[in-house]
């Protein structure tokens, strides 16, 4: 019985925690509760994957209202993949979250965290599943507004400017995402996503949609960071408590550029998008310049969590690069680096939140001489680097490979080797940590620091590790990437 | 297309840019959330305005009317201002704390104190 | 808290009728307009209009936070758990349809929970944001 409410259920349970942590007023049980509840998400997310495997699509319908006319919840190649990532993430991060968070926030917050956290993860989760343009957007607003509380809730008073500007630019994101749904919806009088994908192809030549697309892709091109439009990252993510920057780096985006995939790919189509509109030349040249670009200003930075922060603004321009190739190797390699990147930078930022809890603060001239005080968690943070940069044997590799592949495919050989240069600019900013922690002496103050305490680095030595066996055993996340890439160009009319 | 016939796209757009404009050009962080209030407002208008037939009933089945509006758009924007409401109040709170951080809500000021504490770092 | 006694006097009157014009709202939203978010944001505003009369330290003695914060968190359960007995009913998440023999009554059924967990968690959240706006004047002040 249960079986069948899996979709609902995803989403559901995170969403009534959500309360009952309020109700309860305990940081303890709030945290079990958080825990339970992604581990609980993340095996459902499992088990709709495999059963997406047997039977292609699976739809629920809200309410038994059936689509289109109630809410429908849909599950196929490209979300099932992007479910288990966040759950994945959300499941990390839970457990991790208690030792950090008490050491960052005064204890009469401890439950709220949790309470806006399991919202947070109910919003992504609801923006994945949902096969509803509206409802896509409160999904939105239910992730977002949690987000600004979590990064508002850090312990510098600039989370506070942080997280205001984050509003404002999030909202207009959003609101830029449901005019877009309002022109569709004028053209189609449908909300249902893969209804509206139907009647698109009346009224593709007609100028109302092609405002849609233009607004839909600002507004989340604003949620996604895209370049230019990511000057809210870097704060929000520096100044959020550490747990909570993991969580989102690895996840919040992601679900974001899934929402453009299936956009572009699903509803608008690739011959509007790629064939009338030369979105595929503004995504590759937007993406090169956030490569090159953001990774340059990593390079220059000062604390590590705004380098790594910066260094997201640039993997995620890989990501939409993928996107704009628009051919198989191209979008799998998208694809697979949407989870190779989350699970890479949600290991780098855990490894982070140890740092800030036993320095008292990310900055390189503090980390001098890390290495000997924390070597478990700076070997960690070099191979997490090494994934980011793309070394091979890591996972950050297997996507870097396809995303060259998709280049070479697509003739476009300056792009291929733009690609392997931005990774010698990665090496730049990741080798500028090495420095400091391998080479430097410590201060002398420094030398009692311990190794941080192993509720924290276990989870965190989990996603490297993951980072690491998903680059050797490339099987599970290439297989999931391929469907979802082939979903994606098949569905295209 | 005819101008009065579409004067309600007009109204919409004239509210986006007008609310646009503020949250661009405005420093104060007050005045800023306004702005963005009456940039969604114009979004209100813009799924209601197209609901509404001249002439139709509320959509409730009876013999003797044949014409309804659309009620779904009201539905949605019904959603839409919750959103908003709950996106205006939580902004204010972090005014709130901003003010109580930094002593005032002019943009600029609070980045150059944040510069002088970056500079004594 | 205000000495002007129109107002007080008033003010007593008044803020019953107002409860019972939030009770008729909620109930009356199946025939007419209304429903849960509006009697919500009317008992909320009773609320807010007797502790601008009557100071805030009376309004939280009328309704205490801890209670306030546990309708919030109430009112989404009741919500929540209306769809999750849909499941158990033996039909989809939010299926009003199986919650009464008939469909019609059924769906009557499912809305008027739903209505009553929406009006809870409305005046809760309303109540509360004036709460933490009213209180946090105090805190600049004296600081």
């Amino acid at each position: 019985m249960i079986a069948d409410h899996l979709p609902a259920l995803q989403v559901v349970v995170p969403l009534l925690a959500a309360p009952l942590m309020m109700l309860v007023r305990r940081g303890t049980f709030a945290w079990l509760v958080a825990v339970a509840v992604s581990w609980t998400t993340l095996a459902i997310a499992f088990a709709l994957a495999v059963k997406v495997r047997e039977v292609g699509v699976i739809s629920y319908a809200m309410g038994n209202w059936p689509p289109p006319w109630g809410i429908e919840y849909r599950v196929d190649a490209l979300n099932s993949f992007v479910l288990v990532l966040v759950s994945l993430v959300a499941s990390v991060v839970a457990p991790y979250a208690r030792t950090s968070v008490a050491a960052e926030l005064p204890r009469d917050q401890h439950y709220l965290v949790f309470t806006m956290f399991s919202l947070c993860l109910a919003g992504l989760l609801g923006i994945t599943i949902t096969g509803d343009a509206f409802n896509l957007f409160v999904f939105l607003e239910i992730s977002s507004l949690s987000t600004y509380v979590l990064i508002a809730l850090g312990r510098n008073r600039r989370a506070l400017l942080a997280a205001y500007q984050y509003l404002v630019l999030g909202t207009i994101g959003a609101t830029f995402y449901i005019i877009g749904v309002g022109l569709l919806y004028l053209m189609t009088g449908t909300l249902n996503l893969a209804d509206m994908a139907q009647r698109l192809r009346d009224v593709h030549e007609m100028r109302p949609v092609l405002a849609a697309l233009a607004f839909i892709t600002a507004g989340v091109g604003l949620k996604l960071a895209l370049f230019p439009l990511h000057f809210w990252l870097p704060n929000a993510y520096a100044y959020a408590p550490s747990a909570i920057t993991s969580f989102l780096a690895a996840s919040a985006t992601k679900v974001s550029v899934y929402v453009l995939l299936r956009y572009y790919f699903l509803i608008f189509g690739v011959p509007l998008v790629f064939g009338r509109l030369p979105m595929a030349e503004v995504l590759i040249g937007l993406s090169v310049l956030a490569v090159v670009s953001a990774s340059l200003v990593a390079v220059f930075q000062r604390d590590l969590k705004r380098m790594f922060a910066y260094s997201s603004v640039a993997q995620i321009g890989y990501i939409t690069m993928g996107m704009g190739l628009a051919n198989k190797a191209g979008m799998t390699g998208a694809v697979v680096h949407l989870f190779n990147h989350g699970i890479t930078k949600g290991a780098i930022f855990l490894l982070l939140g140890g740092v800030a809890l036993r320095v008292g603060s990310t900055s390189l001239e503090r980390v001098a001489g890390l290495a000997k005080t924390m070597p478990l968690t700076s070997f960690g943070i070099v191979l997490g680097g090494m994934s980011l940069i793309g070394v091979p044997g890591t996972a950050g590799f297997i996507s870097k490979w396809y995303l060259v592949l998709g280049a070479i495919e697509h003739g476009y050989w300056g792009l291929a080797v733009l690609l392997v240069v931005s990774s010698l600019i990665a090496v730049a900013y990741v080798w500028r940590f090495v420095e400091v922690a391998y080479f430097r002496e410590p201060e002398p103050g420094a030398a009692r620091l311990a190794e941080a305490p192993g509720s924290m680095l276990i989870p965190a030595w989990i996603m490297v590790a993951a980072c690491v066996y998903f680059g050797l055993d490339t099987s599970l996340p290439l297989d999931g990437a391929r469907a979802a890439a082939a979903l994606l160009l098949g569905g295209a009319p | 297309m005819s101008f009065p016939g579409h004067y309600t796209y007009w109204v919409t757009i004239f509210l986006m840019i007008a609310g646009l404009y503020i949250v661009i050009a405005r420093g104060n962080l007050v005045k800023k959330l306004i702005g963005l209030g009456i940039f969604q407002t114009s979004v209100y208008l813009l799924y209601i305005a197209p609901g509404k037939l001249i002439g139709g009933t509320a959509p409730i089945l009876a013999a003797s009317f044949h014409t309804y509006s659309n009620p779904l758009p009201h539905v949605l924007i019904l959603t839409a201002i919750v959103v908003g409401v709950a996106t205006l109040a939580l902004g204010l709170a972090i005014v709130v704390r901003i003010r109580e951080a930094y002593d005032t809500i002019e943009e600029d000021e609070i980045l150059e104190k944040d510069r002088a504490e970056e500079a004594e770092e | 808290m205000m000495r002007d006694l129109v107002l007080r006097v008033l003010g007593k009157l008044l803020i019953p009728f107002v409860l019972l014009f939030a009770l008729y709202v909620q109930f009356h939203g199946d025939f007419g307009p209304g429903g849960g978010f509006q009697a919500g944001v009317i008992t909320a505003a009773a609320v807010i209009f007797y502790a601008i009369i009557f100071g805030l330290p009376a309004a939280r003695r009328f309704a205490p936070d801890r209670i306030v914060e546990s309708m919030i968190a109430a009112g989404v359960l009741i919500f929540g758990g209306v769809g999750v007995f849909g499941i158990l009913m033996g039909g989809n998440y939010l299926d009003y349809f199986v919650l009464a023999h008939d469909t019609v009554h059924g769906q009557e059924r499912g809305i008027f929970w739903v209505e009553v967990g929406v009006a809870l968690t409305v005046s809760g959240v309303m109540t509360k944001v004036f709460y933490q706006f009213a209180e946090r004047r105090r805190v600049v002040d004296e600081a």
